[in-house]
């Protein structure tokens, strides 16, 4: 109580900035899974897929992260299902990332020129085949920019966990500015660690479609 | 050359009839024409009158409204139930060659024989080997299609077309994105296959190309197969609109 900033509470709010990693990478991975489904439900020649699939996307997109983190966190238990503030967290986010990295793909695997479907059609390729070997490698490329940028946005988005009481790193700042009470340098401290850890993709994300954009100029200056 | 011939009398292509519209677009209005084994049809006409569209149908890369449309024994009129056995008898080459830019040209070459003919890798790699020798360019077999010129993509997707060994090839207007130079080393290349009795059916541009190799021209205009005949119907036309054709050409 009253006690200044010292080490032990650095470390405290180090362990909540990995936590903060720990979520994003989980938010990254589930919502990069059911996104990826998502993204090749959206091009379906299954009607159903693609209706479902986007009404997903338009649900999700239009609710805020902070609503769906309290459906599951305390809606769920007065329905029986109880469950941990990691797991509300982690399912909630990949929901939520799903529908956006999913459009983010969708638009990557669109923008393959049609001619490469047709050309793997030609060469008796079956759909399957057509996607994975020919488009989606050529998706990934133009894919890889944005997707960086937008982890970004999800390693922010982990912030909203702490509403759930999940001791990430803006949760780790609550508590130790609730017994120290400094909150402009907890929430400094906060923020830079906050920015240590997007900052460097940011960079990778510019210098990526940078890169992308070379090649994509060398490829228009050679057919023209 | 040891099926039957009633089998070999067969045409590899024929068109009956066909029609195809893109809206209220007419494009194919009542197109008729064979295509017999070994032989080199070459398309031609002026832009619009439905030689492409004629070609993609024959390869069902458009479907058509009626008609009918018979390739190598399969119908590719109406529902198809197995689209994968025509493409396997059927080459496609386009005019933007449609290389697939993350490959190598011996992965694009070998792609399709694993996996459409599950070959193995050596077996295909193999087969890359001949068909890029015969293009000439074996010595690019690492590079990639961005690293190659108009000329020697075309002949790498030529080459890719036939390492599946289809029964029939289908050009469509191959060297019209080429300056002349470019355009002589991939109409060798297409020499060369007729040469070697490879079925042929070519929309093309190069007139005085379609009259040396071509054993069949068929005239498109208005969406119809106007006049086909011999390369001969070239010298001497038969209709009005081909000899119009004829000499806006040359």
């Amino acid at each position: 109580m009253g006690s200044s900033l010292n080490a032990n509470h650095l470390v405290y709010l180090l362990h909540g900035a990995v936590w903060t990693i720990g979520l994003s990478l989980i938010a990254f991975i589930g919502g990069g899974a059911v996104g990826f489904l998502v993204a090749l439900s959206r091009i379906s020649p299954l009607r159903a897929l693609r209706l479902a699939s986007g009404a997903y996307v338009q649900v999700i997109q239009g609710t805020p992260l902070l609503v769906l983190m309290f459906l599951l966190y305390f809606g769920l238990p007065t329905i029986g299902i109880k469950i941990s503030p990691l797991l509300a967290a982690g399912v909630s986010l990949t929901i939520y990332v799903a529908a956006y990295i999913g459009e983010i793909w969708r638009g990557c695997i669109e923008s393959v020129p049609k001619q490469q479907w047709e050309a793997a059609e030609t060469l008796a390729l079956t759909r399957t085949q057509r996607m994975f070997k020919v488009v989606l490698p050529q998706a990934i490329q133009i894919a890889t920019p944005p997707t960086v940028g937008y982890m970004v946005q999800v390693i922010k988005a982990t912030s909203l966990a702490s509403v759930v009481g999940f001791v990430e790193l803006a949760r780790s700042g609550q508590i130790i500015n609730n017994s120290i009470f400094e909150p402009f340098i907890v929430y400094l401290i906060i923020a830079v660690l906050y920015f240590l850890m997007c900052y460097p993709l940011s960079r990778l994300s510019r210098r990526l479609e940078r890169r992308a954009g070379a090649r994509g100029q060398e490829e228009f200056s050679f057919s023209s | 050359m040891n099926s039957v011939s009633s089998a070999n009398d067969r045409p590899v292509v024929s068109l009956r009839n066909v029609y195809k519209s893109f809206g209220a677009l007419k494009v194919l209005q009542g197109v008729s024409f064979d295509v017999r084994r070994g032989e080199v049809t070459a398309i031609i006409g002026s832009s619009g009158s439905g030689k492409s569209t004629a070609l993609r149908c024959i390869d069902r890369l458009e479907t058509i409204d009626s008609g009918e449309i018979e390739v190598c024994g399969h119908r590719v009129d109406g529902r198809i139930d197995d689209l994968k056995a025509l493409r396997l008898d059927v080459g496609f080459v386009f005019q933007s060659y449609n290389l697939f830019p993350h490959l190598t040209i011996e992965d694009n070459v070998t792609l399709a024989p694993r996996a459409a003919k599950r070959l193995s890798r050596p077996e295909a790699q193999k087969l890359a080997h001949q068909v890029l020798e015969r293009v000439g360019l074996l010595d690019k077999i690492q590079a990639y299609p961005e690293q190659l010129s108009g000329g020697q993509q075309q002949r790498v997707a030529i080459a890719r077309s036939l390492a599946m060994q289809p029964k029939v090839m289908l050009f469509d207007e191959v060297t019209s994105a080429l300056d002349p130079k470019l355009t002589g080393e991939v109409l060798r290349v297409i020499e060369d296959l007729a040469a070697g009795g490879m079925t042929m059916v070519m929309v093309t541009h190069e007139m005085g190309f379609a009259r040396r190799i071509a054993d069949q021209i068929v005239f498109m205009h208005e969406g119809q197969a106007w006049e086909t005949g011999p390369a001969e119907i070239l010298t001497s036309p038969r209709t009005d609109e081909l000899r119009q054709f004829v000499a806006s050409e040359f």
